[in-house]
């Protein structure tokens, strides 16, 4: 049984392999220099490029846009173990994400956790055919990592609910289709027994946009404003004030999304950086200290590399806490954040150019402002240490 | 499963209130039925060679074992005689020796001491220990301390320069020549700070006879990172869940001292770093076990980890008991004070940092 199983599986392996040779564009495969190299889709889609488009085209009929989901919501039907091998195959060759989507990355496992059958044969193929640019309604101006005391209301108005608030830090509000939203449905109850989970229109009137500029310059983060916008009842995901568990479960998604699991890395290494931009005396880089703090960083970030593959392989056999996705959020954040600072340093006043010319893409830079803000979106570093200290060792409350 | 047997051996024989029992016998180096229960349970044989009748099973599982004796410091010759010992005979290529020795070390009678230091500090190049030859063998002339179990045991492992290169002598502990001075370290640990004058061994007695030295130094000193830093895991994981049980117990103002945010904070972070610990002890283990090329780099990755880690783990561990956390009485200093020596052992956090970027190139 088990070696009938394992010849299966490498048989996949092989398949897998060189259908991606024969089929994946090799531009596809070249490192993402901005997120907008990847295909986001939605209603006023553009492909970039031919290739792009034939990626997407290919993928879709191999029904491997999303290859884990069942087949009745478009999905590809793999196995946990399929998946990680495409996964796998993916990442050797270099190749992109054919469509990368929230609805894919947060939505989809919530409404495969939550939704009626209905409204999942509604909205997941849709993502999967890359109709839909979904974005997330969370964060409130006075609702940040206190995200449950949240007030954007949503009045029954009988056969819909009236929406009036605003959002912040909406990621491409201002290039989406639909957002999937936090709203308060019940104001006598306490502050997390009265939020719904709701799906919105950005289409719909009374829903406008203004985006954000951070410390890095133009982001993708807006503020999204709602002023009396009619929701159709069967928006609502879940039952009624009853969202609160639904956004904690997409929560965890989301603090994975950002720790970086399972993405292709092919950035240079920062000792060779450090390589090509400092001194060198018998054969080692003159400033010692500096040495010391490229080397500390790079174990810890090559020890966390084989942490995320240990934990994922002990997640197969079921020894997971949903927890640890605090984790992985809070240490590759912090890392990050190291690497740009280590990063600034090697590349000396080089480094901190910010309009581009011959020296430098100012991109240095302004990685290193849009660093802060990563041990800050997604929940806090402080908040991820609260729920690694409570959930994962049992530390008391007052 | 090993680990299972090992944590159910060590909690009942050798729980960490062994270790302070045979500190107040005189330093007393190890209980010797707890060490014939070791041999019993074929931790001996872990890694011989089927082939000298040995299981074969590798250092995957020799280092959960170890890092259960990490977790209770329970102390054996484990350490100097199989983890050290042992490998340095397996990576040799001298036959007879091997023929002869094996039986005696899965059997716990032969013990070996691997004699490497001279001076304060590890090092692993310019020896000043020397072997000549001297008749119909050789005699070794040097000064070699740090030497873990180097009081009991019946053997050294000489490490030491001779006219044909880098090479790894054995001698009988009581061969004429030899001084044995002991030094006794905060762990309660008994090291050999050993002199060599004139001390004759047979030409047979070199352990690598083709096979170069510094290529045999430098498997050892895989094994040797790997197996310390499995160690120091056990000492971690012992000292955090200590720690993490005290701030669940101890109320001080009317609360719980786990309530407040600021140890729970330290607490979290301490957490991450002991998931980044588990990793590489078991991937350096692993690398060994597979005899991959990476096993050298993931040694030095491990050793630098772990020793930084023990050290924030077990200062923290101090800190969060309080006034209690100082005490004799309380077992937690045992735990700081044994991995201060497996620290240093071999090389701490920052030779091995030092080490991770001249492989680099940097």
């Amino acid at each position: 049984m088990q070696i009938e199983n394992e010849v299966a599986v490498s048989d996949f392996r092989m398949e897998t392999r060189s259908w991606l040779k024969a089929n994946c564009p090799k531009s596809m495969c070249k490192s993402i220099k901005d997120p907008f190299d990847l295909y986001w889709g939605g209603r006023n889609a553009k492909f970039n490029s031919e290739d792009q488009k034939i990626w997407y085209e290919r993928m879709l009929e191999r029904r491997w846009i999303v290859p884990y989901w069942e087949t009745k919501y478009g999905g590809g039907g793999l196995t946990p173990e399929e998946n990680n091998i495409l996964t796998q195959e993916m990442t050797r060759l270099g190749c992109r994400k054919p469509l990368y989507s929230f609805g894919i990355a947060m939505l989809g496992p919530a409404l495969l956790k939550f939704a009626t059958e209905e409204q999942k044969l509604h909205y997941l193929p849709e993502i999967v055919e890359g109709k839909i640019w979904w974005c997330q309604g969370y964060s409130e101006p006075n609702a940040g990592s206190d995200l449950a005391s949240l007030q954007t209301k949503a009045i029954d108005k009988g056969d819909y609910y009236e929406v009036t608030g605003s959002k912040v830090w909406t990621s491409y509000a201002d290039k989406s289709d639909w957002i999937f939203c936090l709203v308060r449905t019940d104001f006598e109850a306490t502050k997390h027994n009265g939020i719904s989970f709701m799906l919105i229109d950005m289409a719909s009137e009374g829903v406008s946009t203004r985006p954000i500029k951070l410390i890095s310059g133009k982001s993708p983060f807006c503020e999204t404003f709602f002023d009396t916008v009619k929701v159709p009842k069967a928006n609502l995901i879940g039952n009624l004030n009853e969202g609160w568990t639904i956004a904690k479960y997409l929560l965890t998604h989301e603090r994975q999304m950002i720790g970086g699991i399972g993405e292709t890395d092919t950035r240079k290494n920062v000792h060779e950086v450090a390589l090509e931009n400092l001194a060198i005396q018998n054969g080692k880089i003159a400033d010692s200290i500096l040495r010391t703090e490229i080397t500390h960083f790079e174990t810890d970030e090559e020890i966390f590399d084989l942490t995320i593959q240990r934990i994922t392989d002990e997640a197969k056999t079921g020894n997971n806490s949903g927890a640890l996705s605090s984790f992985f959020k809070l240490y590759g954040t912090e890392l990050n954040v190291t690497r740009q600072e280590l990063l600034i340093a090697v590349n000396g006043s080089d480094g901190l150019i910010w309009e581009e010319n011959e020296k430098s893409d100012g991109d240095l830079a302004r990685k290193f402002c849009r660093s802060k803000g990563n041990t800050i979106e997604g929940g806090t570093s402080e908040i991820q240490l609260n729920i690694i200290s409570k959930l994962i060792l049992g530390l008391p409350t007052k | 499963m090993l680990k299972d047997s090992a944590n159910e051996l060590l909690n009942t024989k050798a729980p960490v209130n062994q270790m302070r029992v045979l500190r107040d016998a005189k330093y007393s180096s190890f209980d010797k039925e707890l060490w014939k229960e070791m041999v019993a349970m074929g931790w001996t044989a872990l890694t011989i060679p089927e082939s000298y009748n040995g299981l074969d099973f590798g250092y995957v599982g020799l280092g959960q074992i170890i890092e259960e004796t990490g977790k209770t410091l329970s102390k054996s010759p484990l350490l100097s005689s199989i983890l050290l010992g042992s490998s340095v005979l397996r990576l040799a290529d001298n036959e007879d020796l091997k023929k002869t020795f094996f039986p005696g070390i899965m059997e716990g009678t032969i013990q070996f001491a691997l004699a490497l230091q001279e001076g304060k500090h590890h090092q692993v190049d310019n020896f000043k220990t020397t072997v000549k030859r001297s008749g119909e063998g050789f005699v070794i002339n040097g000064h070699k301390n740090f030497i873990i179990d180097g009081a009991t045991a019946n053997h050294f492992i000489v490490v030491a320069n001779s006219d044909r290169g880098l090479g790894f002598f054995l001698v009988a502990a009581n061969t004429p020549g030899i001084t044995i001075s002991k030094d006794i370290l905060l762990d309660a640990g008994t090291y050999g700070d050993v002199h060599f004058k004139e001390v004759y061994i047979p030409k047979n007695y070199q352990l690598n006879i083709k096979i170069k030295g510094e290529e045999l130094l430098n498997s050892l000193l895989s094994i040797a990172y790997s197996g310390l830093s499995a160690e120091m895991l056990g000492i971690i994981q012992q000292a955090f869940d200590m720690t993490i049980k005290y701030l669940k117990e101890r109320q001080q103002f009317g609360v719980v001292i786990g309530t407040y945010q600021a140890l729970q904070h330290r607490a979290a972070k301490l957490f991450g770093e002991i998931e980044l610990c588990k990793s590489i002890v078991l991937k350096s283990l692993q690398a060994l076990d597979e005899n991959s090329e990476e096993r050298f780099k993931y040694a030095h990755l491990a050793k630098a980890k772990l020793g930084k880690t023990v050290k924030l783990v077990t200062n923290e561990a101090i800190q969060m008991h309080g006034g209690i956390g100082v005490t004799d009485d309380a077992d937690i200093g045992f735990y700081i004070k044994r991995a201060r020596v497996v620290q240093q052992l071999f090389g701490d956090y920052n030779y091995h940092l030092d080490c991770l970027a001249t492989m680099k190139g940097y």
